[in-house]
């Protein structure tokens, strides 16, 4: 591997460990509020909102594992999700790359 | 920016799944032309990249948080088709795995983030870049700005195709069904917090990145060109 890579590399496991930092920032995101959040908002919940909300139960929902409430525990759980999604991401996109690129030496 | 289930009615979803599907098909059939064998790490790495870098929620004045995308750094460096490529896979797994952005959102979100920024910041980044060496501060300033921009616009489509939800999708009371914020609200909430914090953010990963390559190996900035057959 060349050392600009290897660089890269560490930089990005650098960023996985450190992704907690994102943890701190508590407001709301425009567009991205829960039913509950909406219904304050609005004294109503849309229809659309309410139904589709829930269409999907994602695995590990919202980088958090379900009951795990401390800060230590969230701030684990966010490492983890960073790390699966650093393997799955990095490893799809080199077997992908690797099968395109195949008998080329460029 | 991440749009969840719920907030975009079946037209806007209908359209935006009919737009991406070719625009994913010859992402990768420009990817499979164009990719030379030793920028696969560097894809492989731009994607997981993306992943992280969108987990580093920062909070701006006001009570809002949100983050940067890494979208006009990958495509400056390793072209917009790959860009393509590379941030649909991190968005399909942040909605798939973790439920951030909905599975019926995932073309929305990707036309977004995948397909506008990257390409806004390549063309951003040709414009101003000129004809100047590829190790000019000229280029630095250049994905800098191409950052901020390739941002605000990716936040300002998201805020267009929230704010004609309303005008669209209308129960008999007249209550909206999907997002409630019109235009009027939805444009100009996803505008200036971008333009005035997101996307700062957006610019200095761009340009540390950018001058970082820069330094340590400017060859790999000399193959983004997405002409090159």
């Amino acid at each position: 591997m060349d050392k600009t890579l290897k660089k890269m590399v560490i930089a990005l496991a650098v960023l996985t460990v450190l992704v907690p930092l994102g943890l701190f920032a508590t407001g709301e995101t425009f567009g991205e509020w829960g039913a509950e959040e909406i219904k304050e908002k609005l004294g109503y919940v849309p229809h659309g909102i309410e139904s589709l909300g829930s269409l999907w139960s994602a695995p590990i929902p919202d980088y958090s594992f379900p009951g795990v409430e401390s800060f230590t525990g969230s701030a684990l759980a966010y490492i983890a999700s960073a790390i699966i999604g650093v393997v799955i991401c990095a490893g799809l996109l080199y077997l992908i790359g690797k099968k395109l690129t195949s008998g080329r030496s460029d | 920016m991440h749009i969840p289930d719920g907030y975009l009615g079946p037209y806007t979803i209908v359209a935006t799944w009919l737009i991406m599907i070719p625009i994913w098909v010859y992402s990768a059939r420009r990817l499979g032309r164009e990719l030379r064998s030793r920028q696969v790490p560097l894809l492989a790495l731009s994607a997981a990249f993306s992943f992280v870098i969108m987990m580093f929620n920062v909070p701006i004045p006001g009570g809002s948080t949100g983050h940067a995308v890494g979208g006009a750094i990958i495509g400056i460096v390793l072209g917009p088709w790959a860009a393509v490529i590379s941030i649909s896979v991190a968005l399909v797994l942040q909605a798939l795995m973790f439920g951030d952005g909905g599975i019926t959102a995932i073309a929305a979100n990707c036309f977004n983030m995948a397909v506008l920024m990257p390409f806004s910041a390549y063309y951003v980044y040709t414009i101003v870049s000129g004809s100047s060496d590829v190790t000019s501060g000229r280029r630095t300033i250049a994905a800098a700005i191409a950052g901020y921009i390739s941002l605000t616009l990716a936040a300002a489509m998201t805020g267009f195709m929230f704010g004609i939800q309303p005008l669209l999708h209308k129960d008999a009371a007249g209550y909206p069904l999907y997002m409630p914020y019109g235009l009027n609200v939805a444009l100009p909430a996803m505008i200036i917090e971008h333009a005035l914090g997101f996307s700062f953010l957006e610019a200095i990963v761009t340009a540390l990145i950018f001058a970082y390559i820069q330094r340590a190996d400017p060859s790999l900035l000399a193959h983004g060109k997405p002409s090159r057959a």
